[in-house]
């Protein structure tokens, strides 16, 4: 028998995972079906949503068993992407602003038309 | 090339004449150094790094999307079209909001545990049981992708969604809609050909000379995919 090098863990843990994915996506769904709103609604799906991701690439994708140097390379790159996110939400909300100048907040501007 | 002529080569200065040998052998002393013997990643098979590396890329393309639909949307005055009425469906004379989002949702998830529990039997070399869980994979994406066909042709019939427009509010919202999960399906659509590949050389019995790390980087792919949808589902339906 030849060394096995391969990510092998028991079936039951991949079945208590997939479990849990459920749930957590009939409650990502709850939180649309109740119509939780404000900060609640954020805070539920954000978390909800994040548990998933998390599940998902560390049990599924194995990276829970992966040795830190590959962890690192693959995990901290996207964390740039959080600089674009935030650029981005600062940038989307000031172009709102002027439109709401220009145009009056609720208005339909001409480029929608 | 060998050490000395490359020794000569590189102690020259670079005239017109021997410019192009002296950048070549530039070039060739940094895949030399680059590509020394020297493993980053140990006991790792290179196809899972590089299906990684892969991976990460994608993420940033996905990211680059959800950030242009997040900023049109944060930044439009005209009220967006609402999601949970907009994928609303009418079964047995109820009317349910995101139901078809939300059974897609968990045909996607179901794909992820047969694809982990193909990628389990594989390291077994249990070959029958891993093609089968893997054509199962499969033909849950596909069952995906025909979903998502059946909601483009009710928006873009029933609702008369555009990309540059609808009727229901914020012109964005079809562009990002259609630019975001026509993505997305893409991706599935080419998990369903690779998966029923490997699927298919899995029970020829082609990889039996190695340890079906295949199987697991073929997964890696797919769990990536229920990974991105996560974000999806998150943002542009529950949002």
């Amino acid at each position: 028998m030849e060394h096995v090098e391969g990510q092998q863990h028991p079936i039951g843990l991949y079945l208590k995972v997939w479990l849990l994915l459920f749930v957590l996506s009939t409650f990502s769904y709850l939180v649309d079906y109740f119509g939780f709103h404000g900060y609640l609604r954020w805070t539920l799906i954000i978390v909800f949503m994040l548990l998933k991701a998390g599940f998902i690439v560390a049990i599924f994708m194995h990276m829970a068993w992966e040795k830190l140097a590959l962890m690192c390379a693959i995990l901290l790159p996207p964390l740039a992407l959080l600089v674009l996110i935030g650029l981005m939400a600062v940038e989307g909300d000031y172009t709102y602003v002027i439109r709401a100048l220009f145009f009056g907040a609720g208005s339909v501007p001409v480029e929608h038309l | 090339m060998t050490q000395s002529s490359r020794a000569s080569t590189v102690a020259m200065l670079p005239t017109t004449e021997n410019f192009q040998s002296a950048v070549v052998s530039r070039l060739h002393d940094i895949s030399e150094d680059w590509g020394s013997d020297i493993d980053a990643f140990k006991n790792v098979p290179w196809g899972k790094a590089m299906m990684w590396i892969f991976l990460v890329s994608d993420t940033f393309i996905f990211t680059c999307f959800l950030t242009s639909y997040m900023t049109v949307r944060i930044s439009t005055t005209v009220p967006w079209p609402i999601p949970s009425e907009v994928f609303a469906l009418t079964i047995a004379g109820h009317h349910i909001p995101l139901i078809l989002i939300a059974i897609m949702t968990f045909i996607l998830i179901s794909s992820s545990g047969t694809m982990a529990m193909a990628v389990n039997f594989g390291y077994r070399r249990d070959r029958a049981k891993t093609a089968i869980l893997m054509i199962i994979t499969g033909m849950f994406g596909a069952t995906f992708v025909g979903m998502q066909a059946f909601e483009w042709t009710k928006l873009i019939v029933e609702e008369g969604v555009r990309p540059w427009g609808n009727p229901m509010g914020a012109a964005q919202f079809g562009s990002t809609f259609f630019m975001v999960t026509g993505f997305h399906g893409l991706h599935v659509s080419i998990g369903v050909i690779y998966l029923s590949t490997v699927a298919w050389k899995v029970w020829r019995g082609h990889y039996e000379h190695t340890n079906y790390e295949i199987v697991e980087i073929a997964g890696l792919y797919w769990h990536f995919v229920d990974l991105v949808w996560v974000f999806i589902f998150a943002f542009f339906y529950l949002w």
